[in-house]
């Protein structure tokens, strides 16, 4: 088990390693990406019991990326954890690559296509009943964005899943408060969040969503028995590069290459200060 | 009904009875088959299966974009998983589901479309799905089947669930007469109902009842002889059956319970057209019209798919 240290340096290198994919395909969901990082490190080195060996396994964890558009970070973690070589994720978003900007089964690792908002919740609701139907003990998770909520479907999935006791199923909402056009709560209200998914019978905890070890208590196993959980991540879009923090262009916005040059130098001089390294 | 017993039609039952009863023989000897329903239980005809499978049974409430999506997750996880709910919900509210969850992802769910065309008839657009067979084949990877009778109904259901891909299965909740040459055939092939040279019946579902008396009558009073094929699978369409009766009879018309834009008859005429076969061609079916309402019968009546109304289309299509 890596420890929280060692997570947060992996999270690091995520970043590098998205704004290098970006940049390089010239296309890609930015800030989105940069806030799901922590989560996605938590749960495919700690969480998931997936494996590129044992992928087709019927008793697999299942993850489903509900926010499709944040594929690039699923990307750089997926080859990390040795799922497909890293240098094919040059390929991105390029004339018949299997690496397109949002999640396909092609890809191996990935579970299911995504990137239309709304499908995630429902698609992992019918994974966790079938592993209540087998006895299973396999757990599902699934990523949805704050903007996201506003598709009626998940609401239509958050109560199905309470009524069928899914404690095996774990919804983690990347809450950056940011969608394509502005403020979250400018473009249609979400809040009071924490209370809406209560009501809607879930387990609900709220979470510093960059925090890996405050992750990993929030989805280390159910929080309930009989409900299934919910964890509300308040995280930053565009987290760990200064001038993309909480700026809403960069929901899909390439740098250019100065601000390519700059967001790799913060990010490297976070990596040397991580080790105590001075720059 | 005079011209039903000439040709020796025997009265059946609904093919939404023989689809539930299929189901739930399956379900018995196949415990991965699990059929997921949006408060569509008693107008699926599955409360007995409810009452005898309850862990095969899975209720989403009357929410169908959630219906589909949990089918896709069951399916995913290795269910044979029967997404049941009135076809006019299931293929417009639930269309993005349909494209991505199910037949983008490849999950193989058997979606199955109740009180499908106008059988909903007196209730109005909202209950009508007669944009079903050009929504979905605009959509890649499912096949689509409107059975026309018991028969078709029973062999349908089965090679659903063993297909491993996307099916989608539409009934109506009228019972239905037994059709004749009732003798196994491949599925996704036509059934050749009666043979002939003059014209070519080509109809689905419970249209082709309406073209199989219409050739009788021809006969009777025309000395016509009429081809019928029944043509379950509208996608992959059996194009061999439908470049013969172009090629070997002297009209051609397609009958379907199904808006004439994107149905059976332009899947047809496509088929003819690339294949350079000149024919005398009409497509029958519901005018791009916001329908008339009435029972199925009315409406069928009204727009000319009973066997009447489509004696005088073909006989006006040979005379003009």
């Amino acid at each position: 088990m890596l420890t929280d240290a060692q997570l947060r340096r992996k999270s690091l290198q995520y970043r590098r390693s998205l704004l290098q994919i970006i940049k390089h395909a010239g296309a890609g969901h930015t800030g989105g990406s940069l806030s799901c990082v922590d989560i996605l490190n938590v749960l495919y080195n700690r969480i998931l019991r997936v494996s590129p060996a044992t992928f087709g396994a019927a008793g697999r964890d299942r993850y489903v990326q509900s926010k499709g558009h944040s594929v690039e970070a699923l990307f750089v973690v997926l080859a990390d954890r040795d799922f497909f070589p890293v240098a094919e994720l040059e390929t991105l978003c390029q004339y018949q690559s299997h690496f397109v900007g949002h999640p396909t089964r092609k890809v191996p690792g990935i579970e299911q296509n995504t990137g239309a908002l709304g499908h995630g919740l429902p698609i992992c609701t019918g994974i966790a009943i079938a592993g209540k139907l087998d006895a299973a003990d396999y757990r599902v998770f699934t990523l949805l964005g704050d903007g996201e909520l506003a598709e009626g479907s998940n609401w239509e999935a958050a109560m199905a899943a309470a009524h069928h006791r899914l404690d095996n199923l774990t919804a983690i909402i990347d809450c950056n408060t940011l969608q394509i056009s502005g403020r979250t709560r400018e473009v249609m209200n979400h809040e009071p969040l924490a209370d809406k998914w209560a009501a809607f019978g879930w387990a609900v905890r709220t979470i510093d969503g960059h925090d890996v070890a405050a992750l990993t208590a929030a989805v280390k196993s159910p929080l309930a028995l009989g409900k299934p959980t919910c964890v509300i991540a308040r995280t930053t879009k565009g987290k760990g590069v200064s001038f993309m923090e909480d700026v809403c262009r960069w929901h899909h916005g390439v740098p250019n290459d100065e601000e390519y040059a700059r967001a790799l130098y913060e990010i490297d001089a976070a990596i040397a200060a991580h080790e105590g390294v001075a720059v | 009904m005079e011209v039903a017993a000439r040709i020796g039609l025997r009265q059946g039952r609904a093919n939404l009875e023989e689809f539930a009863d299929t189901l739930l023989a399956l379900a018995r000897a196949e415990r991965r088959v699990v059929v997921v329903t949006s408060d569509s239980r008693g107008s699926g005809k599955l409360a007995p299966f409810g009452l005898a499978l309850p862990h095969q049974l899975v209720e989403v409430g009357i929410a169908e974009q959630n219906l589909v999506g949990v089918a896709a997750g069951l399916a995913s996880a290795g269910k044979i998983a029967f997404a049941v709910s009135p076809a006019c919900f299931l293929t417009a509210r639930a269309l993005e589901q349909v494209k991505n969850d199910v037949c983008y992802s490849a999950n193989p769910v058997v979606l199955v479309g109740i009180s499908a065309g106008v059988s909903y008839g007196a209730l109005g657009t909202t209950h009508h799905s007669l944009h079903d067979f050009a929504a979905l084949r605009a959509i890649n990877n499912i096949t689509i089947v409107a059975p026309a009778d018991n028969f078709e109904t029973r062999i349908a259901v089965k090679a659903a669930a063993a297909a491993g891909t996307p099916v989608y299965l539409r009934f109506g909740k009228a019972p239905v007469y037994e059709l004749p040459n009732a003798q196994e055939f491949p599925f996704g092939a036509a059934r050749l109902l009666r043979d002939g040279s003059d014209v070519a019946f080509i109809a689905s579902g419970e249209t082709a009842v309406h073209a199989l008396m219409a050739a009788q009558q021809l006969h009777e009073t025309d000395g016509l002889n009429c081809r019928v094929l029944s043509v379950p699978t509208i996608k992959p369409l059996d194009v061999v059956a439908v470049l013969r009766a172009g090629r070997e009879c002297r009209a051609v018309v397609t009958v379907e319970e199904h808006m004439v834009n994107g149905g059976l008859g332009e899947a047809c005429a496509g088929v003819l057209a690339r294949a350079r076969v000149g024919v005398r061609f009409h497509t029958a079916g519901i005018p791009d019209e916001y329908t008339v309402t009435g029972s199925q019968a009315d409406i069928f009546r009204h727009y000319r798919l009973t066997m009447e109304g489509l004696a005088e289309t073909t006989r006006s299509l040979l005379r003009g």
